[in-house]
């Protein structure tokens, strides 16, 4: 029971994580498509200033909580996905400083040093975090002894790579509605133009994807025993024509929150037909790393729901807090601002 | 090279590069949550223009310490799988609380402050920085007991063939955490003072921003001197720690190889562990060794011939590392009492003013000296006692660990230099001219 309870909040919590990352990774992944000018670019920058520190923060907890309540899985996962983890992690690195350094030096070709890891950062991490999570999602070889028989190339098979292209539209969208919301003028147009045309390339990838996953995966057993698991695929759906539905009627803030329900459902349909295993093994199902055969002691799970009950609605609170006093849009004195990106 | 050498290597440079970072953020954090606050009770410009100063020096900093502490977290999966799973149950739960109690509240309250200046009232601004320095040092006291159950594991039970959490309490509030605590922070804080210190003599000799640098010298004088003497203090404590609890380590630092009663400290020592002796050894002070260690001029202080070979750890960079951090630690008692004496004028000493500068970056190499001493010291254990490092390495290629630590070394090596050359413009630069309106 404890076991599944922290199985459910690890799906949440990535789930969060991408809602919340997900507009500033796909919006810094579109950079270069969407400012023309400098003034741009720094829009660009400070509509993600106040919030995409706290928002990565939801990765170091997805990760934490990984290794609090499911050592095994910990280990397992992160060792086999040992060179895609690493490359996600530089990648963070650079676009994390870039945010702080970019702004320091007043010289074109520093900007664009930074302006050059701020994309990669945003791009690869997107792309990285897809392809990893459709092969959890496929399962990928382990061994009974969870030693990892495969190597970067084994994760880049075609429903790695479609999870990848998944991840990196939903993203990209949700980031150019975030932009939509904070931007104004030339600039909010084009991030709408932009949302609107992403849009039709995830309905269809999204559609490919769901299929490939029939075949590739076996996520859907769960989705033929409990029929009120489909609540969550539905939830995705009904976010993606949701979105577009809003974007039509110039409702950005709506539209963004479509978005977002959309990722929250994606994720959690993939974590809920996962169930009950956190990293299926493509070798033998016997060797997958499950939420019984991973997971921590009964007092570490309960002091941690403790801490997790306690904790997560404040920070959640001051969260919405942060985001609420921040969420204007981006003008002229903003950009004058003395300590603004 | 093997897995577990080139692991180690990484783990290593990622955690040595990481703490060039985190010591300032502890200090400065706090500094300039206290400069903001005055500000907010006085009204005096110059504490607000403080707080903007140092603060963005702080900020570079934050930046990169905040980067390169994820790479951390996610080491222990990607290089210490077997580690991972056998205390995961332990050391895992004390990451995921440091993640939700700190770095939430510090990362969402940092942005809340850089942007807030005009949005926030003034006391709530200032409530923002109170919070990132609370949440850090907060962040710091659950790293440092997920270090000290390596160093002294704790409130764990033997079952189902790994470590499993009996104590939480007990592990939480063990002495090794509270006094490894306070001697990183007191040495966090020596670095703070001594970074603030510096900057403001530079601007102080070439009377630039006179005010300005001689309030924040002030302070910086005062933090320099209380932590300098509470670091010495604390630090004896937890020699009488090591002394009761890893007595390989203890040994190893002070290049004693056979059990001795009334030890005597040579000052002049150089070990050589192939032969099990000292190659020189000069200059001894009667009992110095064992008054340290146990408070007892007579007492007996165990030596590395008493336990096996592959339980001494390498005791060359032990013994240097201590010897560095203890001989800093002394220098900067007597430079704190300097700079304090003349807290109040200190351009009437010119001397001073130009040697603080060159004195900034001792406290980094005191305090990664002391986490050499820490680390490398408790070998070949990655916890104490319980768990040999060689069998808590992960099963990946060596191929795979090679690449990723040329890269750490090349992504880490350009990126320090750019914090620390921004740093270093921007503390020359001075303060932003007061706004004419």
């Amino acid at each position: 029971m404890l076991e599944t309870i922290w199985f459910v909040l690890w799906g949440v919590l990535w789930a969060v994580y991408f809602m919340l990352d997900g507009f500033d990774l796909g919006l810094g992944a579109l950079m270069p498509a969407l400012a023309k000018s400098e003034q741009d670019k720094r829009v660009i920058y400070n509509a993600m200033g106040p919030f995409w520190d706290g928002n990565e923060v939801w990765l170091i907890t997805a990760g934490g909580v990984t290794f609090a309540a499911f050592p095994g899985t910990y280990a397992v996962m992160f060792s086999s996905l040992y060179s895609a983890l690493m490359l996600l992690l530089f990648a963070l690195i650079l676009r994390g400083v870039a945010f702080e350094f970019r702004g320091k030096v007043d010289s074109p070709a520093w900007k664009s040093i930074w302006d050059a890891c701020l994309w990669l950062g945003s791009f690869l991490p997107a792309l990285l975090l897809g392809v990893a999570f459709a092969n959890i999602f496929m399962g990928i070889p382990i061994d009974q002894k969870g030693v990892y028989q495969g190597s970067l190339f084994t994760l880049l098979n075609p429903y790695g790579l479609l999870g990848g292209i998944l991840f990196v539209l939903i993203f990209m969208t949700h980031g150019s509605l975030w932009l939509a919301i904070k931007a104004s003028g030339e600039l909010e147009a084009r991030a709408q133009v932009m949302a609107k045309k992403i849009w039709p390339a995830l309905l269809v990838v999204a559609v490919v994807f769901l299929a490939a996953t029939w075949f590739y995966t076996r996520l859907w057993a769960n989705y033929l025993s409990y029929l009120w698991l489909w609540i969550l695929p539905l939830m995705a759906v009904a976010g993606l024509l949701l979105s577009r539905v809003f974007m039509a009627q110039n409702a950005w803030w709506k539209a963004w929150g479509a978005s977002a329900v959309m990722i929250v459902g994606c994720t959690l349909f993939g974590v809920a037909g996962l169930y009950p295993n956190l990293l299926p093994s493509s070798l033998n199902p016997a060797w997958s790393m499950t939420v019984t055969n991973s997971s921590s002691s009964p007092l570490t799970l309960k002091i941690m729901l403790g801490v997790a009950l306690v904790m997560v609605p404040i920070v959640l609170a001051y969260q919405t807090w942060a985001y609420v006093t921040f969420r204007h849009k981006i003008t002229d004195q903003d950009l004058a601002y003395e300590e603004a990106y | 090279m093997d897995v577990l050498m080139l692991s180690r290597l990484q783990f290593a440079a990622a955690t040595f590069f990481h703490f060039l970072f985190v010591p300032l953020t502890l200090g400065l954090s706090l500094l300039t949550a206290i400069m903001e606050t005055r500000y907010v009770i006085s009204g005096d410009q110059d504490y607000k223009r403080m707080a903007k100063f140092w603060g963005k020096l702080f900020l570079i900093n934050f930046a990169v310490g905040v980067v390169t502490g994820i790479t951390l977290e996610f080491q222990f999966g990607t290089n210490w799988s077997r580690y991972s799973q056998y205390v995961g149950d332990i050391f895992g739960s004390l990451l995921a609380v440091e993640a939700t109690l700190a770095f939430f509240l510090e990362s969402t309250f940092i942005a809340v402050w850089v942007f807030g200046w005009n949005k926030l009232s003034p006391k709530l601004h200032a409530t923002a920085i109170w919070l990132v320095a609370i949440a850090s040092n907060l962040s710091a006291y659950w790293i440092l007991a997920a270090n000290s159950f390596m160093q002294h594991p704790v409130g764990y039970v033997l079952r189902n063939g790994r470590a499993e959490l009996d104590d939480f309490l007990a592990i939480v509030t063990q002495k090794w955490a509270v006094l490894e605590f306070v001697h990183t922070l007191s040495g966090a804080y020596i670095l703070a003072a001594f970074f603030v210190m510096g900057v403001s003599a530079w601007h102080l000799l070439r009377n630039s921003e006179v005010g300005f640098f001689k309030k924040s010298f002030k302070l910086a004088a005062a933090w320099a001197l209380v932590f300098s003497v509470f670091a010495a203090i604390n630090g004896d404590l937890s020699g009488k720690e090591v002394a009761e609890k890893q007595p390989t380590k203890l040994a190893a630092m002070e290049g004693l190889w056979e059990t001795t009663k009334a030890a005597p400290m040579y000052l002049l020592l150089w070990p050589d562990q192939k032969n099990a002796r000292n190659s020189v050894q000069a200059l001894p002070i009667p009992g110095a060794l064992s008054f340290l260690a146990f408070g007892d001029f007579n007492a007996e202080v165990k030596g590395l011939k008493d336990f096996p070979v592959k339980d001494r750890p390498p005791v060359l960079p032990t013994y240097l590392g201590f010897r560095l951090m203890v001989g800093l630690g002394a220098l900067f008692i007597l430079v704190a009492i300097w700079a304090f004496l003349k807290r109040k004028d200190p351009q009437s000493s010119p001397k001073l003013l130009k040697l603080l500068p060159w004195l900034i970056p001792l406290p980094y190499l005191a305090l990664e000296a002391g986490w050499l001493v820490a680390e490398v010291g408790r070998q070949p254990w990655i916890v104490w006692g319980m768990m040999r490092t060689a069998d808590a390495v992960s099963p990946v290629a060596v191929s795979q660990v090679a690449t990723t630590l040329v890269a750490f070394i090349l992504i880490y090596g350009l990126l320090g230099a750019a914090a620390f050359w921004l740093i270093f413009r921007n503390a020359r630069k001075g303060p932003a001219p007061v706004k004419a309106n």
